[in-house]
């Protein structure tokens, strides 16, 4: 009985992914109405992404074995093998549970006059959808890779659906090319992981043996493949372009689920298909990890275009990802195999925490867009009396991202700081003394999170409006609330009670590891290791502080009187203050440039005391811009340059060219 | 038994809200003396906030619902953080609510929801004094997480519960790691506090003020839960050192009798008093920084504690 269903599970999502094919396809029925679009076929999708999250929440809560499907589809001698393990598993809860509110949110946004017709967006959303999901599902490399560049297809034709405006189309063409340069380098991983068999399928790669250097070609080569995907520093460059130029529902779903795909593609390679491993890996991955996550949250702080600031911010939480991943490689090849399971199980919990947070706030920026026609932080503020809900709910995101308890974000940051406890004790000298300096740069990382986050809800809902237009900004339509609603409840679900999130990621960490956290048996705390160690209950904080508010409140309320006397604010006795002397996005970065300086390279112009206009302009712009790409660029146009010499124009040229080319051949044969 | 442990928790969360302000008031007259002034009385924080109580609040016309609820957030973390942290007894009910990395993860939830607050009104120096706060807050964190990684290497635990415990048995053995971490905690917590080489409590002078730039707006009882918060901070704060550097007296497991409690409650006030007097005598000897100096004080108290750790690492271990 058990089987039959299980293998129904797997049928089933396949038919949900199918579904959403067909939904991208039937706008075209009619392709220029936004109603039908984004009222009928969007809130479809959605139900979609609730049913695949529920079938991959009771694949994982029912602990069964893998399914396994073989659809006689592509080409002949090579059909799609799909399967469904507790991996895929997890990654489609957490593609199911954000897209749910993803495309509820973006059955309320998109409206006619996004450039491309709405049916277009559709097909492309939608494909998007299930490319995602199949790349998730893929067992065999040519399957994956298929569904990979239809993922980073169609989420290119929606990163340019404002295709009229020149930046938006530079922004999409630097991320096909990183997009291509990823998946070149992925294909070439699994030439090497097929190991001679020219078996594609991952069974038998599974099975293949490799020598140390094959193994670790085939790891490099995925690590720039699916680092180029997921934003690692140095491949990042095309994320700050690409995530502000899509709009926000796909900057959210590029966010907050596609770099998690690039999650996937790295545990699955170095975790599962790959039979053996080396610390020098997890070291590796590690200091990548690191230093993106320092240089994301870092270049976030500085950024004045609010999407921007959310795209280097993604970037910092991969690198946490990545950091919490090599965290394990290292532990797990010196069989320390629980705390490699922590260290997997704060990869994993971050994973679903910023697919939350991470869309959430994208979504509201999306809000906040529509309301106000502004982007850059400079023209924003005091929307909190205009939007109180997009306000409110982006408050929760905040204070998620921002890693503050009892919110999710800092149920990974803690368990993420937990495992870097245990690392003195590994077993190569100096990397136990330097690896625990990797949780102070932690930290650093988590608490300019705080600031970043601090600025990004300060400067757009605080404070007073800094442009007269904002006061006509409206709050966000039911359907956007609605959205908006479903991933702050997952936010505050996943922070008052972390066991759902650690019942969730412990299959998980069994199969790959072989070994789970603790996982406690009282609904109250979380203690992973041991309860003598740490313990964590976000269930008590929370309903701590807000017993503990609501008695001081009714206290004073009692013991003292509710009277309030409305005042302007206080104003230094200079009373000819206006809203353009508050403090800007730029003055908030100012610490973080002086500070990190040598990250930046920095255009500052500076007004003259004497001027009558003064102008402050300051432009900053990434070291490894220069340091790498343009010198790349430059290469690869010299290059092109060379061989263009061939190119005379002149036919008889050209037939010189055959004439040699038969004669060389003629020679090679004879 | 487990009714008397929940007596003890409000005890001992009862204590700390009544105590807090009066540890404040210690410190001001100690500076006070320290500086050959006439000192306040005692009790001036009560009636401070007593005043402030009863007065009406003179509230910003575009204050929104954050800004006003933040003073009761700010009260709420800090008595929370209060029964969390064991200061005379270790056997707390709520002890397992949050090791010390979540108690400076609440403390992170104070400091942005008064951040966020500051920067409400949309006044120049709200904003200022809440840039300047996260700054000094993402500086802070490093080497206090750095102070409590030494812990956790001397005892096996970031429970602190379970260091007093642990520290309590292993009294006769003093790791020369401690010393250095306990000199990065003062420091820390000095910059973490708004005291003196990094802000001036009972300045007013706009440019240099932090912490007090950010409660400009802030009148009446609203003021008076910030204040209140304010010094239930430093109490904590000083309840963590004392948990992590001097747990003498303490109420461990197994120690439950009433005698022990008021052992425990006369040992907190003891160290209460002499820590309020030290912090009086440094914050008379030293100068307020520079805020651009703030950096270089913060890395040393980060240097510190990775000395601490390195120290042990490569001598204890």
């Amino acid at each position: 009985m058990a089987n039959t269903l299980a293998v129904h599970d797997l049928r089933f999502m396949l038919f949900l992914v199918a579904a959403w094919m067909m939904l991208g396809f039937a706008g075209f029925l009619r392709p220029h109405s936004t109603r039908f679009v984004a009222r009928l076929l969007f809130p479809t999708g959605s139900l979609l992404c609730l049913g695949i999250a529920l079938l991959a929440g009771l694949f994982l809560a029912s602990g069964q074995a893998a399914q396994v499907v073989v659809l006689p589809l592509g080409l002949p001698d090579l059909p799609f093998h799909i399967r469904l393990d507790v991996l895929s598993g997890f990654f489609l809860l957490l593609l199911g549970v954000a897209g749910t509110g993803i495309s509820t949110f973006a059955a309320g946004y998109f409206r006619s006059g996004e450039g491309t017709a709405p049916a277009l967006l559709g097909l492309g959303y939608h494909l998007f959808l299930a490319s995602m999901a199949m790349v998730i599902l893929a067992d065999d490399a040519y399957l994956f890779m298929v569904a990979w560049e239809t993922m980073a297809l169609s989420s290119y034709f929606l990163v340019t659906s404002r295709h009229r405006i020149p930046e938006i189309r530079r922004a999409g063409f630097l991320y096909l090319i990183m997009a291509h340069v990823g998946a070149v380098c992925i294909l070439l991983s699994f030439g090497v992981l097929q190991g001679g068999s020219w078996q594609f399928t991952f069974d038998a790669m599974r099975a293949a043996h490799f020598t140390p250097f094959w193994a670790t070609t085939a790891f490099l080569l995925a690590l720039l493949g699916f680092g180029a995907k997921a934003g690692l520093v140095p491949m990042h460059v095309w994320l700050p372009e690409a995530h502000p130029a899509a709009p926000s529902p796909v900057s959210a779903m590029m966010s907050g689920l596609m770099l998690k795909t690039a999650i996937y593609g790295m545990l699955r390679i170095s975790f599962d298909l790959l039979s053996v491993r080396f610390w020098q890996w997890g070291a590796l991955l590690l200091a990548l990890g690191l230093f993106s996550a320092l240089f994301g949250a870092i270049f976030a702080a500085v950024q004045t275009d609010m999407k921007r600031l959310l795209a280097y911010s993604s970037i910092e939480n991969v690198g946490l990802i990545f950091t919490a991943i090599g965290l394990s490689i290292l532990f797990e090849t010196s069989n320390m195999h629980l705390f490699a399971a922590l260290a997997l199980t704060a990869a994993l919990v971050h994973s679903l925490n910023h697919a939350l947070f991470k869309s959430l706030l994208f979504l509201t920026t999306g809000s906040v867009l529509h309301a106000t026609k502004q982007r850059s932080l400079g023209k924003l503020g005091g929307l909190i009396r205009r939007m109180p809900w997009v306000a409110s709910l982006a408050l929760i995101g905040t204070l998620s991202i921002a890693g503050l308890p009892p919110l999710n974000g800092f149920v990974s940051e803690w368990l993420l700081l937990q495992s870097f406890l245990f690392t003195p004790q590994l077993p190569h000298a100096f990397l136990n003394m330097l690896i625990p300096l990797g949780a102070a740069a932690l930290a650093l990382t988590f608490a300019l999170a705080a600031y970043v986050m601090v600025k990004f809800y300060g400067v757009i809902f605080l404070g007073q409006p800094r442009e007269a237009s904002l006061v006509n900004a409206h709050d966000a339509n039911w359907l956007e609330r609605l959205g908006l609603i479903w991933l702050a409840v997952g936010c505050v679900t996943i922070g008052a009670f972390p066991q759902l999130a650690l019942l969730a990621v412990a299959p998980v960490t069994g199969k790959l590891i072989g070994q789970t956290v603790r996982l406690s048996s009282t609904v109250w705390w979380i203690a992973p290791i041991a309860r003598e160690q740490a313990s964590y209950s976000g269930l008590i904080l929370l309903a701590g502080i807000l017993s503990v508010v609501a008695i001081t409140f009714i206290c004073v309320r009692l013991l003292a009187h509710g009277r309030i006397r409305r005042t302007d604010a206080w104003d230094c006795g200079y009373p000819w203050q206006t809203s353009r002397m508050q403090d800007t996005a730029e003055g908030f970065g100012q610490p973080i440039r002086h500070m990190f300086g040598t990250f930046f390279r920095m255009d500052r112009n500076l007004p003259s005391p004497s001027d009558t206009a003064p102008r402050y302009r300051v432009y900053i712009e990434d070291r490894l811009w220069r340091a790498i790409y343009l010198p790349i660029a430059r290469g690869v146009q010299k290059l092109a340059d060379w061989i263009g010499i061939l190119q005379g124009g002149r036919l008889s040229i050209y037939l010189l060219y055959s004439f040699l080319t038969l004669l060389a051949l003629l020679v090679f044969v004879l | 038994m487990r009714a008397i442990s929940f007596v003890r928790q409000f005890v001992e969360a009862a204590l700390a809200i009544a105590i807090a302000p009066l540890f404040t008031g210690w410190i001001a007259q100690c500076r006070a003396w320290l500086q050959n002034r006439s000192a306040p009385p005692l009790l001036q924080p009560y009636r401070m906030l007593r005043k402030l109580f009863l007065k009406d609040v003179a509230l910003a016309t575009g204050a929104s619902a954050l800004f006003r609820a933040t003073p009761y957030v700010l009260f709420g973390t800090m008595v929370l953080a209060a029964a969390i942290i064991p200061s005379i007894v270790t056997d707390l009910p709520l002890a397992r609510v949050a090791d010390s990395i979540a108690l400076v993860g609440l403390f992170a939830t104070a400091r942005v929801f008064l951040s966020l607050a500051a920067m409400d009104i949309g006044t120049a120096f709200g904003t200022l004094g809440a840039r300047r706060e996260m700054m000094i807050g993402f500086l802070a964190e490093p080497a206090l997480l750095m102070v409590l990684f030494n812990a956790f290497l001397l005892y096996g635990s970031t429970s602190l519960p379970s260091l007093v415990d642990g520290y309590r048995a292993h009294l006769s053995v003093i790791d020369p790691s401690v010393i250095f971490a306990a000199l990065a905690f003062v420091m820390v917590a000095l910059a973490e506090n708004a005291r003196i080489p990094i802000d001036n409590p009972s300045t007013h002078l706009e440019l240099t003020m932090i912490h007090e730039a950010m409660l400009l707006e802030y009148s009446a009882r609203h003021l008076a839960l910030v204040e209140w918060a304010s010094s239930l901070k430093l109490f904590n704060y000083a309840c963590i050192g004392f948990a992590l550097f001097l747990p003498w007296g303490i109420a461990t497991h197994g120690a439950d009798g009433a005698g022990a409690l008021l052992i425990a409650i006369a040992a907190l006030i003891g160290k209460l008093t002499i820590a309020g007097a030290a912090l009086a005598l440094i914050e008379s000897l030293s100068a307020k920084l520079r805020i651009f100096r703030a950096p270089e004080y913060l890395a040393m108290a980060f240097l510190l504690a990775v000395l601490g750790l390195l120290v042990h690492l490569l001598v204890g271990a």
